[in-house]
């Protein structure tokens, strides 16, 4: 049975817990709503980027002047993935839960007998798939001292992963990341890079295309056009990533700081329990002592 | 005097949109020479390269951004400029063009052939901005 003093510090040091992960719980909820507005702030660019290259992907065609990084090498035997995770941790399963997903995805390409590499984007992943994938394991990126997630953090790796393409390091690029869906659900994606997948063209600018001039010409511009995209789509993974990371330690901090709240109440409880019990002791001696006399 | 018809024309970069607007003419610096841009024009893509790109408004008022290299799109109805990066001309300032120019000396260490070429390219058109841009 502890004692009234160690109940006591018991509670003192829930209660100093408690404040922190309050404190903590507050600073994510403000971060993630910056987040969510930076998140925002770059959809229209992935947007229309995305239009405009259905359209032009459309105009050059199958043909052989399209790019290699949108045909592909032609093979699938080396696959790169690149998992994006945070940098911290405290932020519930939200790291866990993408290098599982990356786990799983590398197991089931080794099993078929496929080569993977592996670039890591954050530190928490690299800690995570260091412990079975060391050998894997290519290159990381460290965005530790980033305050803010600029576009040309992004561009950096898209050129780091582009000129391992040229040189013929792998086939097919993966990007892992987690997809922002609410502030308790963040769902881990995969999404091919490359070979560069264009998207549906709508029957609106199946139209249009037909008329377009194009300044260079149609080749030159996609070939100048898909390295940007990839760059932009690793941005816009990052960017979810953050507030996905975001949402994710606030609601983390919130059970814990409900949680403490939960075992301060039940601490004061006993003490308060044991301290009765005391003062009931103490009484029955004195009565029992004053009736000896 | 008649007004020229306006168009939609917007400029985003990938952090932010930063104008979309009723506009009557846009110079955009086109990687085949500068161009400008009225209502009506014919539907083109081009490329674009590193300079200024100069913005009349419906209401009449004249803005001008620094982009670094980027896309445009333009329809008879509108013009959308997908810049890799933009800033308003008055925020632009020498320190932030001298560190494009740096990190563009370092990648040009060990690059070859075309690669090199486009870097120096590039390296050039960032400093011709800087002389537009900031006066001495």
């Amino acid at each position: 049975m502890p004692s009234l003093k160690d109940l006591k510090n018991r509670i003192a040091s829930v209660k100093a817990t408690q404040k922190i992960t309050k404190a903590m719980k507050m600073v994510a909820a403000a971060k993630l709503r910056r987040a969510q507005e930076a998140a925002e702030a770059a959809r229209p660019y992935s947007q229309r980027m995305a239009a405009v290259l259905a359209n032009i992907a459309q105009a050059v065609g199958a043909d052989d002047a399209a790019p290699r990084l949108m045909t592909g090498t032609g093979r699938d035997d080396t696959h790169l993935l690149i998992v994006c995770t945070a940098e911290r941790g405290l932020c519930g399963g939200f790291n866990s839960q993408i290098a599982r997903f990356a786990r799983d995805h590398v197991r089931k390409l080794l099993a078929q007998g496929k080569t993977v590499k592996i670039i890591c984007v954050g530190k928490k992943g690299f800690d995570i798939l260091r412990r079975e994938f060391a050998s894997l394991i290519i290159d990381r990126v460290d965005l530790r001292e980033v305050k803010k997630i600029g576009f040309e953090n992004a561009d950096r790796i898209g050129h780091k992963v582009i000129e391992l393409f040229e040189n013929g390091e792998f086939d097919v690029c993966t990007l892992f990341y987690s997809e922002f869906k609410s502030v308790i659900s963040q769902i881990p994606t995969a999404q091919q890079l490359i070979p560069a997948t264009a998207g549906e063209v709508s029957a609106e600018a199946e139209t249009a295309s037909a008329i377009y001039e194009y300044e260079p010409d149609a080749a030159a511009i996609l070939s100048d056009l898909i390295p940007r995209n990839i760059s932009v789509q690793i941005f816009r993974a990052l960017l979810e990533n953050v507030a996905g990371e975001m949402g994710a330690k606030m609601s983390a901090m919130d059970n814990a700081t409900r949680n403490a709240g939960e075992m301060i109440n039940k601490l004061t409880l006993n003490y308060n329990r044991q301290r009765q019990a005391q003062i009931t002791k103490e009484l029955i001696e004195i009565i029992s002592g004053a009736e000896a006399l | 005097m008649v007004m020229a018809d306006s168009f939609n024309f917007e400029l985003v970069s990938p952090e932010r949109l930063l104008l979309s607007e009723k506009v009557t003419e846009v110079v955009i610096p086109a990687t085949e020479g500068e161009m400008t841009v009225m209502a009506h024009h014919a539907p083109t893509m081009t490329t674009v390269k590193p300079g200024v790109v100069t913005v009349k408004t419906a209401g009449g008022k004249t803005e001008r951004f620094a982009v670094f290299g980027g896309f445009a799109d333009i329809l008879p109805d509108g013009c959308t400029l997908l810049a890799e990066s933009a800033v308003h001309v008055d925020e632009l300032d020498r320190t932030i063009l001298e560190n494009r120019i740096d990190a563009a000396r370092a990648e040009l260490e060990g690059a070859v052939d075309e690669k090199k070429t486009r870097i120096e390219q590039f390296i050039a058109e960032l400093t011709k901005l800087g002389e537009i841009v900031i006066p001495a």
